[in-house]
């Protein structure tokens, strides 16, 4: 079963407190997922390791159940 | 799994630019790898596809060896720079050029 959209910005909001979330569903089909993460806690940190707190939020899902989420972490200005 | 690191630590040391991706750079088997060929095709550098499709060790170990759930991934210099969407986002941002250029890698 893919995973829903709220379900993903739940974990991912779970995860990172405070964070701006913003989920597009790209096909139209409910499986294929981008994710806009705007979050505090990203300050200072790489890009990878931006990307890798929120696969980490998303606990072990990403690339098996989630196959297909096109991701952008951002710093809140 | 010693070996497959062993493996995969001399298949980023041989070229300077290596995209393990699924498919190949002509013939690529998802949207992210074919939008990773594009990038770096935009960017005019000689790249070595490496189709995980192909090596099931590889398409595992690879993801253990950069700590990175996803395929493609792309390595420069031996180093791991990210997935298709941190390419995407350093390409847009003229960073990954600027990268490129600083670590010297061979044009197409």
């Amino acid at each position: 079963m893919p995973m829903s959209g709220p379900e993903i910005e739940g974990m991912i909001r779970a995860a990172l407190p405070g964070a701006e979330v913003v989920m597009t569903d790209l096909a139209g089909d409910g499986d294929h997922w981008a994710a806009r993460v705007i979050a505090p806690q990203f300050a200072g940190k790489t890009r990878v390791q931006q990307h890798k707190m929120v696969y980490d939020a998303l606990g072990g899902k990403m690339g098996g159940v989630l196959h297909a989420l096109q991701l952008t972490t951002e710093v809140p200005t | 799994m010693a070996d497959i690191n062993e493996r995969i630590t001399d298949i980023v040391g041989k070229k300077d630019v290596v995209l393990f991706m699924k498919g190949t750079p002509l013939f690529p088997q998802c949207g992210f790898s074919s939008r990773a060929v594009a990038i770096l095709d935009h960017c005019g550098v000689a790249f070595e596809g490496v189709d995980v499709l192909q090596d099931m060790e590889i398409r595992q170990g690879i993801k253990a060896y950069s700590d990175w759930p996803t395929i493609p991934q792309l390595y420069v210099k031996g180093e791991f720079v990210g997935g298709s969407d941190i390419m995407m986002e350093m390409f847009e941002a003229g960073e990954l050029q600027q990268l490129l250029d600083e670590k010297q890698v061979a044009k197409a």
